[in-house]
Parts: C-alpha cells; structure tokens; sequence
C-alpha cells in the first residue's frame, strides 16, 4: 500500500530551558488516515502535535530545532509567517475552548478573518459546518446566544465547526475527547471517521481503545523519543519493541 | 508544662485580638471620614450650590455654585481616562499577546509602569508644567487633560494587565489555529473576554482623575466659568475644595464641605460600580478554564 | 487579501511595539525635564549649598532646602512608624485568621479607602484630627499648639498610606504557600507561634518592600498634609510643631513662580528631588518585591 505523505517531521528537538520535551523526532504522517499519537502522559505527544501548526511558539522558554514539512513547505522558514500553516490545520484542544462571542460568531470568525463578508455566503457556511459536526439542530434557535453556554460536549462539537470553517486539510486533536461524557466523545469519534476520507487527521489519545478504534496509523511516544510507528494493525497486533509491547499490554503506562 | 501551655495560648489570644483590632480599625476609619464629610457636608449643601457656577464675590460669600466645577472635573477624567485608554490597551496587549506574558520586555514594562504608578501627583504636574513651557502652551483644559492622562496611564495600564494575564492562554491558541494574525487574536477575541475587566480599570482611573488636585494645580489653571475650549482654564472641584476652605468666611467654609460630600459621593459610587462590573461577567465570556 | 492582512499586521505590531518603548521613554523624559528646568539654579548655586542651607528667602536669592527635606522626612517617617505596625497587623489577621468572606470584604474597604482623593482626606484631617491634636497637645504635654503640626500630617498621611501597604503585604502573604503553614501546625505550633517563626520571616522582605513602597508613597504626597501641616519652615522634631513639606512647597508657590528670578527653577528642582528619591525608593522596592514573589 502506497501511501502519500502530509506532515513530513525531520530530526525534532524540543526542549522547555533545560528540559527536553521530544528528542530527535522522525516520522511521517500519511494524507486522509487518521493517525493516533499514543503513548503515557508527559511523554510529548501534545508538545509533538502543538509544534505541527506553530503553537509551541507561545509557550515561555521553549527552543526547537529540526524540521517540519507541511505539504513539502518547512514551517520553520525564518521569516515564515504560521498564520497559513495555522489555517491548513484545524486543532481541537483538550478542553473545548469556544471564542468569547456567541455560536454564530464562533463558526464565523474563522471565514470572516480570512475576507467573507457576504452575509449569506457566512450563513451557510455556518449552517453547513454545524451540519458537518453534527450540532446544528441543536443550536440552529439559539445561533445567537454565548457559545459558553453550550454544555462542554456541544462546546467541543462546535469548535470542530469552528475549525472546519476556515476549510483546512488536517484536523489535530489533542485528546479531544478526555473532558467528555462517554456520549459526547461517541459522536465526536464517529464525526472523526467520517471526515477521514477528506481530512488527514492527527490524534493523540491516552485512551488505548480509542486508537485501536479509529487510527490507521500509530505514532508510539514514550519519554520523548519516538519508540515505533506504522500501520495499526501491525503497531497494535506485533509490536516490535518491547516498551510498545509492555505498554500495549499495560505493564508501562 | 500546662503553665507554659497556657502561656501560649494566652499570647495567642491576645496578639489575635490586637489584630481583629487593627483591622477592625481600618473599617472604623473608613466610616469615620465618610460620615464626617457627609455629616458637615449634608447640612451645607443646597440646590443652587449644584445648578450655578462661581458669580462674582463667590470666595467671599456671596452668591454662586460649583457646577462649573463638577463639569471641569468630568471634562478633564473623562478625557483623560478616554486618551489614557488608547495608550495603555495596546500596550498592554503588546506585552501579553503579542510577546510572551513572561519576556523580559514584558517584565521591563511592568516595572515601569509600576514605578511610574507611585509618582505622586505633583511630580506629573511640574513635569506636565515644564512641557507646557517647553511646547507654549497655557494652563488650560487641554493641558489638564493631558497631565491626568500620564497619572491615569499606569492605574488602567496595572488594571487592564491584571485581566489580560488571567486570559486562558486556550483562548489566544484557539484564535490562532484559526489563522487569525496577532493582531486580530489581540483585538477581535482577547479584547471582548477583557471587557469587564476594562471598563473596571477606567472607572478606577476616572475617580482617580476626578479626585487629584496636585497635577491640574499647574496645569489645568482656574475659573469661575464652564469651559468653553480646550483652550480655557477650568477650575476642578477638589481645587475648588481647597480654595473655600482657605478663605476665612464660615459661610464659604461650609459651601468646602458640601463641596467635598459631592466629590466623595461621586468618587464612592465610581468605585462602587467599578466593583459591580469587575463581578458581572460579559455575556460572552468564557470563563470554565 | 493574505498579503494586505499579513501587512496590517505587521504595522499594527510596530505601532505597538513603539507605544511600549515610549513608555519606558516617559520616566526618562520625566527625570531629564525636571532636570533641565532646574539648570538655571544649579549653574548659580553649588548643590551642596543647595541642599544643606536652611535659609529660604526667595527675593534674596537664597534657596535652602534643608528645612522642607527635613519636614518631608520627619512627617514620612512619623507616619511610617504609625501606619506599618497596624498594616502588618491587620494584614496579618486578614491573611492568616480572617474567612475568605470577611478577607473580601476588607479588601473592598481598603480600596474604597485607597480610591478617596487626597483633598477629601485633607478636609478630614482639618475637621478631625488637628482638633484632636491641639487637645492631645494641650492636656496631656502642655504645649499650645494650634493643632495644625508635624502629627497631625503624620496621622492623616498614615491613614492615606494605610490601604497601599496593607494591600501590598497581604498580597505577599497570600502567596506563601498553606503548606508551609501547615508544616508548622503539624509540629504543635499555635497559628500565632507559625505566622511568627515561619510566615512573617519568609515574608519579611516583602514587608519591608511594602514599607519602601509606602514610603515613597508618603513622601510624595501634596494636599492632605499641606491642608494639616501648619506649614510654617523650621527645623524641629516636636511632633506638635508645623511643618512645611517639599511638595507643599512646590503647591503653595506655584502662582507666584515667575515674579522672583530663579524661582521657578527653584521649584522644579524641588519636584526633581521629590522625583528622585521617590523614583530610587521606588525601584528598589519593586526588585525587592518581585524577588520575594519569584522564590515563594
């Protein structure tokens, strides 16, 4: 099976003062899979996935070195503006987190930033995307209202409408449904599996089941160096290492 | 060892009650200066004190009003708080979202801006004083304006920054994987969670404004008339304070305290409502992180 | 359109970016305008003349600032010896027994008190305290006094200085952490005995910071004192004596500044000396204080 390549990361380094968060990362994430980055908590798979649309840049006292190559483009070209990368990449945080304006808005801002202003065109496109992350016959009478008083599962629902919006190519995830209850999280992993066949996907998860669930592709984490990667079935049922063993089988977690 | 147990608790006891005391004091003084001036303040006040301005022979007892003052006084905090808001928003958005919260220029500013915090009053004035020499120009509302504005850009600066460092960095990170720019993370989404948070800041300043004589002693002049341009001197009701109080007719003196119940009725309810709107969140805000 | 956002941006950022820097400008220009203004004087006179002659007579020449420095110290220093010891106290009891609720709601008291103008405490001070003062002076030292006095300043100045310092030393102690506290309770301690051996030492830098920050606070102060000092030049330590500060000075004289030459001079090297010692007391407070923070 050929497979192409979206996120393409060389040689990683990351490292908060003194502290290395990932070492000497390389690895390969495939176009229209969803990837799951696994591995025990602190382990750097946040700080992995933040680093792919230049998030990490916020964080105080981080250095990185190596490089990422989104679509053949390194995102760490000096002089690079990331508002481009950020656009192709839509991310869901651990806990939902809705802009401060009401749901309309929130779906909006994204389209509206980027130069829509026709106010039909933004409708439906608000209209569409809420469709899309299966929220809007939820909202569709209260579009108006604050986004936070949305309960957190229809929060999250509607930040993934609010990342659809600015039409992006990848979806990130960062364990975006450990603040959920078990059905919110259900419908989220279902949208997941639909999107996958137009969206390159990239999860991390601390939930074992849920990779095996969803991902075609496995990134294995562990103190921050990658320890093995591949395809699912083969990661999930003939682990190479013993560390991805034990921690498959839950001897390390 | 009971002896030594029961000394303990007896030092215990009374070092606690010198305490409740101080602090109980604090509340007690609190109480004291507003019910004196609203005591000596109440009796002296009338009408016409609030509907006329200063006539002739005013100083002296006769005839006349402050309103010419209370309307200086809006004039010169309301705009100075209005000037000082669009210096010390963007600034203060600069060294939080625009840099790191904890870079060193980000330190650098808030250092100053609290040094700058605790010069008094009357340095701003001579040096607001010594600018006007410099640029020519006269003691007038506008030079009043100004000089309250440098008072009032360290209070909102300190203010506002308090609220932006508490922002949920989830928020700015949201906005920017969106592939909003700085500047529109900063001024499209960060600004309305800081909503509350700003209108709290301004209002502290205002009061601040409205009650500082020793900066528009230099600058902003005095008269008995409303001002009509920037141009004009304008008298403020704490100058106006000082001055009846330092005449010496009983009358005149009265008219002082009346004028000081005012101020502080208006400076009590700026702050009270400062605190009314630091508690009501904005509709929109997300508050969960 | 990508471009034209990207380019706003980037103007927008620089705009900003200069707004901050001016601010820093803004101390600097402060210090060198009073500086400048008060050339004219220093070329005339030497410094130390300047500073350590009591002889103040404008339409002779002569500018002493040792008494109105000596007035600043002494009213600052009366009032930092009355309002310290009951700030630490009540910041104390407000931090370590008080409930959060009765904590809130003095913290509204102190900045409702710390939001009234000067002038308002200044009238306070006339009608209340120097009254009590000429009693005080009167019955219990026999000395006529006309109330208007050194105390009397100090009394009103401490209680203006009051809410900054309380609201200072409780932050500092706030940020102790509880399980600091709790190690020394689990060791049989009474809360006095904790607060004494281990809270109020780790926080001690931060009170003495609180105090320099007070201080400066004090010593800048213009109206409430020149309203209750008596304002009268002279050397004495007599609390019952008035006294004439550096910014009264500067206040009082302000309407007459061009009518005498030098004058004007004068008076604005008086504000860049208030500048000056505020602008040190300040600064080293402010480090001392952000250390304190930074290793709690």
């Amino acid at each position: 099976m050929h497979q192409q390549t979206h996120i393409e990361v060389k040689n990683l380094n990351v490292s908060y003062g003194d502290v290395k968060a990932l070492h000497n990362i390389t690895l390969a994430i495939p176009d229209k899979k969803i990837t799951a980055i696994i591995g025990p908590s602190g382990c750097g798979k946040t700080t992995l996935l933040k680093s792919f649309n230049r998030l990490l840049d916020l964080e105080e006292g981080v250095k990185i070195k190596g490089e990422i190559f989104v679509d053949k483009e390194n995102i760490f070209t000096p002089g690079l503006e990331p508002t481009h990368i950020r656009k192709k990449m839509g991310l869901l945080a651990q806990k939902p987190c809705p802009l401060p304006m009401s749901i309309f808005d929130n779906v909006a801002f994204g389209p509206r930033i980027h130069g829509l202003k026709n106010k039909r065109r933004l409708y439906g496109i608000v209209r569409y995307h809420l469709k899309q992350a299966g929220l809007w016959k939820e909202v569709k009478d209260r579009l108006y209202e604050p986004a936070s008083k949305l309960s957190i599962g229809q929060q999250q629902r509607l930040c993934l409408a609010r990342g659809l919006a600015v039409k992006p190519e990848i979806i990130l995830g960062d364990e975006p449904t450990s603040a959920l209850d078990p059905a919110s999280s259900k419908r989220i992993e279902e949208i997941f599996k639909m999107l996958k066949s137009r969206y390159t996907i990239v999860l991390v998860t601390h939930i074992l089941r849920q990779a095996k669930r969803l991902a075609d592709y496995i990134v294995f984490l562990y103190n921050g160096e990658l320890v093995e990667h591949g395809p699912a079935d083969v990661v999930l049922a003939h682990p190479q290492q013993p560390l991805t063993q034990e921690y498959i089988n839950g001897v390390v977690s | 060892m009971n002896i030594r147990k029961d000394r303990r608790f007896f030092e215990e006891k009374l070092i606690k009650g010198i305490m409740r005391f101080c602090a109980l004091l604090l509340a007690g003084l609190l109480i004291l200066i507003v019910t004196t001036i609203a005591v000596k303040g109440f009796s002296a006040l009338n009408l016409s004190m609030l509907v006329n301005t200063a006539k002739g022979g005013f100083y002296l007892g006769k005839e006349g009003g402050i309103l010419h003052a209370i309307i200086g006084s809006f004039c010169i905090a309301g705009g100075a708080t209005c000037l000082a808001f669009f210096i010390s928003t963007p600034i203060v958005l600069y060294i939080n979202v625009y840099r790191k919260k904890r870079s060193k220029l980000a330190e650098l500013i808030r250092f100053a801006f609290n040094v700058l915090w605790g010069i008094p009053s009357i340095v701003y004035g001579a040096f607001g004083f010594t600018c006007m020499l410099f640029l020519g120009l006269k003691a007038s509302l506008l030079a009043g304006i100004l000089v309250i504005t440098l008072v009032e850009i360290p209070i909102l600066a300190r203010g506002i920054d308090e609220v932006v460092q508490h922002v949920p960095i989830e928020i700015t990170q949201a906005a920017l994987s969106l592939g909003a720019t700085t500047g529109e993370t900063a001024w499209k989404v960060v600004i309305r969670q800081i909503l509350p948070g700003i209108i709290t800041a301004m209002l502290l300043a205002f009061g601040r404004g409205i009650g500082d004589a020793a900066a528009v002693l230099f600058t902003a002049g005095f008269s008995d008339y409303i001002p009509e341009s920037l141009m004009q001197p304008v008298a403020t009701l704490p100058l106006v304070i000082f001055f009846q109080l330092g005449t010496p007719f009983p009358s005149v003196q009265n008219r002082a305290y009346a004028s000081a119940f005012i101020l502080t009725l208006l400076v009590l309810s700026i702050s009270l409502m400062a605190r009314f709107f630091s508690k009501k969140l904005s509709r929109h805000r997300i508050d969960h992180m | 359109m990508e471009k034209l956002r990207l380019f706003k941006n980037r103007i927008g950022t620089l705009l900003m970016k200069t707004l901050s820097f001016t601010v820093l400008l803004l101390l600097f220009a402060m210090g060198t305008g009073l500086f400048l203004r008060s050339q004219a004087l220093l070329a005339d006179k030497p410094i130390s003349d300047l500073l350590f002659s009591s002889a103040w007579r404008p339409s002779a020449g002569e500018y002493g600032y040792l008494t109105f420095i000596f007035g600043t110290l002494m009213v600052t220093l009366y009032a930092l010896l009355i309002a310290v010891p009951f700030s630490i106290c009540a910041a104390v009891y407000l931090s370590e027994y008080a409930k959060k609720r009765t904590r809130d709601f003095f913290k509204s008291v102190i900045d409702i008190l710390a939001s009234i103008p000067s002038v308002i405490f200044g009238l306070w001070g006339v009608l209340i305290i120097v009254p009590m003062v000429k009693e005080i002076g009167s019955v219990l030292f026999g000395a006529s006094s006309t109330g208007y006095s050194l105390l009397s300043a100090a009394l009103v100045l401490a209680v203006m200085i009051l809410p900054f310092i309380i609201h200072i030393v409780l932050e500092v102690l706030q940020t102790i952490s509880v399980s600091l506290r709790e190690a020394a309770l689990a060791m049989g301690a009474t809360s006095w005995q904790a607060i004494k051996h281990v809270v109020l030492r780790k926080a001690l830098p931060g009170i003495i910071a609180a105090c320099g920050l007070g201080l400066a606070r004090a010593f800048g102060e213009t109206m409430a004192v020149m309203m209750v000092a008596g304002n009268i030049a002279q050397i004495s330590i007599s609390p019952f004596e008035p006294t004439y500060t550096l910014p009264a000075l500067i206040a009082n004289n302000y309407g007459e500044m061009f009518s005498i030459p030098l004058y004007d001079s004068a008076l604005m090297f008086a504000a860049f000396i208030l500048f000056a010692i505020i602008l040190l007391f300040n600064i080293i407070s402010w480090i001392v204080f952000y250390r304190v923070k930074r290793r709690l």
